[in-house]
Parts: C-alpha cells; structure tokens; sequence
C-alpha cells in the first residue's frame, strides 16, 4: 500500500503523538507501584508503609544497636529518626560509611512482624554527599533532640 | 598570574562568540559575513583553549591561592590527578564543556565546504548563541579562575573515589559526545532558518550525529565498568539519574543517527529529523542541568548551588524553548519528504525511531519524576531499576527483534519473502530458550527473553553481508553488521549476568576455603600495604579451578586527604566471565569477604566497544567514499 505524500506525513505525525502517549502512559503505569517511597520509621510507626512494598528507609543508626550475627555477614542495627525505631537487617557488606550514629539510607522492604529487611545499604561517598532526603531527616532527628532538651 | 590570563582569555572568547552572532544576523553583510563568520569561528577556539591550559597549569602547579584547585585539590596528589582533577569538579567540567562547545564550532567552520554559504553562517550563529549562554554562565556564577585570599597552606583534595585512571577520560569522552550534538542541533536551526532541509543538510549533519554518539557509547560504556569496580557493588548499571543523563542523548542520536540516514540516502523524514536534532541536543543540555545543578544526589554532584541550577535550567528553557518555537514555525515550509510503503527499509527505521522515542520518554519520566513529585506535594519517592526494567526492558526486545529483519528489508517498498533468510536466527533462538529452560528453570523472564533474542541476534546480524561480494561491501554496512552484533553481544552479557552470578558472602579466617562458582578460592591473609595518600589493608586471595589459580588482592583504602574509606575490588577476568572480590570489615579474628562469579559479563562492555566501532568504521567509509568523489572530481 501506498499513500499519498500528505496522508504519509499526517500518518507519521499521528504514529510519533501515538508514540508518545504510549511512552506517558506506559510510565505512568510502571511508576504506579514501582516508585519506591523514601520512609522513615515515624512512617512506619503511622502504619503508612505496606508490608513487601520496596522503600527507602532512612534515618540515624542508634548507638549501641548495630550487632553482627555469628555468621559475621548478617547486620542487625536500629533506624531511628527520634521519635521512632525500626529494627533492620542487611546480609553484605555495609559501606565504609555506615556507622553507629550516622545516617543511613537503607533499600528493601518490611516484613509482617515489622522488620525491615535492607538489600542495598547506599553509600554516602565522602562528607560532601549526602542525600537531601537523608539531610532533611537528620536535621528533623537534630531539631526534635534540641526539643527533647 | 596565569589565573588572570586564563580569565582574560575567557573574556576574549565571549566578545568573540558575540561577534560571530552579529555576523551572522546582519543582513547586508550576508556574502561578506558567511565568509567572514568562519574566520572568527576558528580563532575562538584559541583563546578557550588558552584558558582551559591555564587552568590546568594552576592544578599541575597547585596555585592553592585560587579558590578551585584549594577547594578540589592537595599538593599530595599524583600529577595525573592533578591534571585530572582540573576537570573533576563543577567549575572544571563546565570550562571543558565550554572548550569543546567551541572547538566543534570551529571544526564545523574549517570542514563544511559542502554547505550552503548561507546555511554555514545561520548554523555557526546559532553555536555562538549557545556558547555566549556558557561563557556567560562561567563567567557570571562559575568562574573557575577566582582567587582566594589569604590562600590556605594547603587544599582539600579530591574525592577519593575520583581519584582513578578512569576520571581523567571518563567526564572528557561523555562531553566530546554531549557537546558534538550542538552542532546536529545548530544545523538543525541554520536549515529551519534558510530552509534548507534536505539531503545535502543531512549529509553535513551525520558525521556529528556518528562522532557524538561513538563517544556517547564508549562513554558511558566506560562509566559503567567504572562504576562496576568501583563502587563494589558488583552491579554494572544502576538507573541511577546521572547514568540516566548520559542515557537519554544517547538514545536520542541513536534514533537521529538512524533517521539522518533515511534522510541523507533518500530524501525522507525531513521534519521528524529536525525535531530529533533538536531533542537529542536537549537532553544533552538537560542532562548537564540534572548533573550539574545539584538538585539529584550522586558522585557527580558536585556542588549544591541553586543559583548555578537556575542558571542552566534558564539556558536550557531559553534554548530549547527558542529552538521548538522556529521548528513550529518553520515546520510547515519543510517540503514534503520522498513517499516510502509501509513495509520497507523506511518504514523499519520509522518503527526504530519510535521505540527508542518511547524509551527515551520513559527514562526520562522516571528520571524527573522524584523531582516533580517534590516539587509538587513535598513526598520524597525514588524511582529505581524495578520500574526502569519492567517498563524500558521489553520494549528493548522488541527493538532487537525489530533489528534483525530491518536491515533485510529494502528501501522504499519492500514485496520479498525474507523468512527463509530469518530459519537459522529462529532455530538458534529457539536452541538457546530451550537450552535456558533446561540448564536454569528459575530464571527471570527477561533475562531468559533477552538471551533467546541475543543469541538469534547474533546470526540476523550477520545476514545483510550474505549473497554479496564481501570485498565491494561498504564500509558503511559493514559498520552497521559490526554494531548490531555489538547489541547482540551486549544483551548475551546481561542477561548472563543477571541469571548466572554466583554469590558467596562469607566471614573468613586466614587459611579459609570458600567456594564460588567454579571456583575454590583459598583466603591466604592479610597485610598492610601503603599508596602515595592512602593506606589499606590488602587481603591475598588464591582462587583455584581446574585449569591453573589465579590470585586476587582486594584492598580497604584510607585515604589520608580528605580521610574517607574506600573498597578496591579485585577481579580476575577468564574467558568465560570474572571473578569479583570485596574485603569488608574485621570482626574478631574474621574478615568478610564478598566474592561473586559472573559468567559472561565482560561481553556487557565489549558488546558496547563493539557498536562504538562499528560506528567508527562507519565514519571512515564516508570520509572515504567522500574523499575519493571529491578527487575525481577534480
């Protein structure tokens, strides 16, 4: 089949709008439920995060709450953001950053029992970095300590 | 001193950049100002060059009186990060963006004989109108030349993750590919402008598009082995947005290379090959404003700054926002382009652009949609590889499908039966799914998917050479064969990688065995070993298999300036796939020890170096058809 010249650029024209809602569409529906929410456990505490949904947790690690199971790879630590705590367990190795009473962004999702299981602990490369979801829930944490004083 | 000559010199270059705007807007002086325009295109690039030397010249010096080098750099370095380290910062980087802005310029100017006079002086007035927006960024918000007083004694230094052989062409390489693109966008806009659009426009435009997209590839190609050993984590693409930044021009002048040529060899798709000019340049530019705006949080963030991301988001929305209003404008003068059938070499192409098109807009959807959402309602939300891998992948597959019987198909109408050609593609696809049902029943749909259309991919490829003479081919076809196999070759890598890695994560004692894969890997201990501004502690394992063991030494860094702690991966690369090794922690005599086969997954970045030279040798075939014409010509 041919067309003719106008009725060919008016095809291409409507294949490329087709093509873009398709795109739109296509995103919007993968973004439905596959854009992970940045929680902290304040969140989870609210019972605002779904059990086996991907997130990011982030928040403080409490001090004297990071231990390390006798299998030497499993890390059980708390996230705290002041008000609330979340126990959390990572299997690997956690970047050099990730210390007692530093910020953490930890990737996974949270079981039935409130337990959240971490695949990704993310690094915070040097003291430059930080993730501006991380600064605002360490300065929350900072402000509600002082208030807490 | 040589921090004001740098400075001057950059002053030079934007009163030079303004005149060639003049230039080429002043009517009266249209025949002289075309011949005029190209001279002050070419000088330009001295003066720019000139600063870009003086600033490494300050770096190699460590001039810690100017606030840069103090701020990014430490007497202590390697010299080959401090010359490195004069482009591993905000600052730097835009300087370089701006050099090679310029140099483009002026090898459009010295290179394009076969354009329109007319159509030279538009196109060269609307690269200085993009590099008058830098230089005045550079000079306004980001002057990498300013002084600080009392200069301290001595300077920050480099992020230590920054510091590798890779920095020194990784950011280089990338900018070679998203700055070659102002010049397919600046065509774009000098032929909108005279009306020019037609073959003769494509054929000038597609040695840039082929050049920028070559460095784009090997860029980003090189960027994720970058982040593959580096940051430990054993991944080798993460959808993070900066990755995500160098994706989009890339997929943007994949689809513009694929419809310059349509437009170059037949006279069609004149409009569609505007807009992809124009869109592939923006996402370059966007991509600079995501990276260096400070707004997404990464290693290349350099600096947080919002003045300086206002400043680009204002260069990016006056440009492109210029640019679509002459392309609406202009549109309707383009003249009809030649007809093509549905079925047929075109009509594949067509079908390719739009694919990556809709791929494009994915990523770029998920890519801004954290930041919008924030924006919006405050909630913070990241979007990360499930989103990007169910929604991008499958319509990636359906590309490589598309490209096996694309390149079979003929231009203009297409009435051949081409299924016999496709029997051996099919059957070795279909020996593969099969295979990867029996041999690993558990693996993820796509990855099985990806490695069934790989593996027929490898043959399909192959098929535009057969039933013609091998030695009279093309160089050009053969180019395109090289490339597509790359894509093949590439897929085969991930999806290996993906179902077949083998993790072992373990805490070991000195004279421990742990065994990964095919391998018995024997943790023989530790010692301390020492760098020029780090320490580590260095573990030597023997890992062992059948034919012969190889040793692997992962370190844990210190570095001393800034102090930060870092972890070197040791690899060990067989002709089947590499073994990948990471030292935590020390708990009580024990060491964690992460260690990972990954069958096949080198093929990831040689797939890409592939379809990098694979455009390469397309390149050369048209610098040398052109240059043969030209002498018989004469």
């Amino acid at each position: 089949m041919s067309l003719k010249p106008k009725h060919q650029r008016l095809a291409l024209v409507g294949a490329a709008i087709v093509a873009l809602l398709a795109a739109v569409m296509l995103a919007m529906w993968g973004l439905k439920d596959r854009a992970a929410y940045f929680v902290t456990p304040t969140d989870i505490a609210a019972g605002k995060v779904a059990p086996d949904r991907f997130v990011r947790l982030g928040g403080m690690v409490e001090e004297g709450s990071l231990s390390v199971n006798p299998d030497g790879v499993t890390h059980q630590f708390t996230v705290t953001d002041g008000p609330n705590k979340v126990v959390a367990t990572y299997r690997g190795i956690p970047p050099s950053l990730f210390k007692e009473g530093g910020g953490v962004v930890a990737e996974g999702k949270l079981l039935t029992g409130g337990t959240f299981i971490a695949d990704n602990i993310l690094a915070k490369h040097d003291e430059r970095y930080m993730p501006p979801q991380l600064g605002n829930a360490v300065a929350e944490h900072a402000a509600a300590e002082t208030v807490a004083k | 001193m040589i921090a004001e000559a740098g400075l001057a010199a950059l002053w030079i270059a934007a009163a030079l950049a303004l005149l060639q705007l003049f230039l080429a807007f002043l009517p009266q002086l249209e025949s002289e100002g075309a011949r005029n325009i190209r001279g002050v295109a070419i000088v330009q690039a001295l003066p720019v060059v000139t600063a870009f030397a003086c600033l490494i010249a300050v770096f190699v010096r460590t001039d810690l009186s100017v606030a840069l080098v103090a701020a990014n750099s430490h007497s202590a370095k390697p010299l080959l990060y401090k010359v490195a380290g004069a482009w591993g910062n905000h600052e730097g980087s835009m300087l370089l963006w701006v050099m090679i802005l310029t140099l483009s310029g002026a090898a459009l100017a010295l290179l394009s004989r076969a354009l329109a006079p007319r159509t030279l002086a538009a196109t060269l007035g609307a690269q200085a109108a993009l590099a008058l927006g830098f230089y005045a960024f550079l000079l306004l918000s980001s002057n990498p030349f300013d002084r600080l007083n009392p200069a301290p004694m001595e300077g920050q230094g480099l992020n230590p993750l920054l510091q590798d052989p890779g920095l020194a062409f990784h950011p280089p390489t990338l900018y070679i590919g998203y700055v070659g693109l102002s010049v397919a966008f600046s065509l774009a806009v000098g032929a909108l402008l005279t009306r020019d659009v037609g073959p003769a426009l494509a054929r000038a435009m597609r040695p840039w598009v082929l050049g920028s997209w070559i460095f784009l590839t090997v860029g980003i190609t090189a960027g994720s082995y970058w982040a593959y050993y580096e940051l430990g984590w054993g991944g080798w693409w993460f959808w993070d947005p900066v990755e995500n930044a160098s994706l989009m021009p890339w997929l943007a002048a994949t689809a513009l290379l694929h419809s310059v040529s349509v437009l170059a060899a037949r006279g069609g798709l004149k409009t569609w090959t505007m807009m992809l000019a124009v869109v592939a340049f923006s996402m370059s530019m966007a991509g600079t404003f995501l990276v260096r705006s400070g707004i997404l949080t990464s290693v290349h963030a350099f600096a947080v700054d919002p003045a300086r991301g206002t400043f680009i988001l204002g260069l990016l929305v006056l440009y492109v926002g210029a640019a679509l209003a002459l392309f609406a404008w202009r549109a309707q003068t383009v003249t009809e382009g030649t007809r093509f059938a549905l079925v047929s070499r075109e009509g594949a192409l067509v079908l390719n652009n739009l694919l990556l098109s809709v791929i494009l807009g994915i990523v770029f959807v998920g890519t801004l949609y954290p930041l919008f959402i924030e924006a919006l309602t405050g909630e913070k939300l990241s979007v990360g590889p499930p989103y990007f891998n169910a929604v991008a992948g499958p319509l990636a597959l359906l590309l490589a499908i598309l490209l096996m019987v694309g390149p079979l198909l003929r231009w203009r109408r297409h009435d051949v039966r081409i299924t016999g050609k496709l029997v051996v593609p099919m059957l070795i696809g279909a020996v593969a799914l099969a295979g990867s049902i029996i041999l690993a029943p558990d693996m993820s749909l796509l990855s099985r998917l990806g490695l069934t259309v790989g593996a027929a991919l490898i043959p399909a490829s192959l098929l535009p050479l057969f039933g013609r003479s091998l030695r009279r081919t093309p160089l050009a076809t053969w180019g395109m064969v090289i490339a597509h196999l790359g894509v093949a070759v590439a897929m085969i890598g991930m999806a290996s990688d993906s179902a077949f890695t083998k993790e072992r994560l373990a805490s070991a004692r000195p004279g421990d065995r742990l065994v990964v894969g095919p391998y018995t890997v024997a943790f023989v201990g530790v010692a301390p070993v020492a760098g020029p501004n780090w320490t580590a502690v260095e573990a030597l394992l023997r890992a062992s298999r059948g034919d012969g063991s190889v040793e692997l030494r992962p370190q844990a860094r210190v570095f001393t300036s800034p102090p930060t702690e870092t972890s070197e991966v040791a690899l060990s690369t067989a002709w089947n796939g590499q073994l990948y090794a990471v030292i935590g922690q020390q708990r009580e005599g024990a060491w964690q020890l992460r260690l990972w086969w990954k069958p096949f997954v080198t093929l990831i970045w040689l797939g890409g170096l592939m379809i990098a030279s694979g455009g390469g040798v397309a390149l050369l075939g048209r610098w040398w058809t052109d240059w043969r014409r030209r002498k018989v010509s004469e």
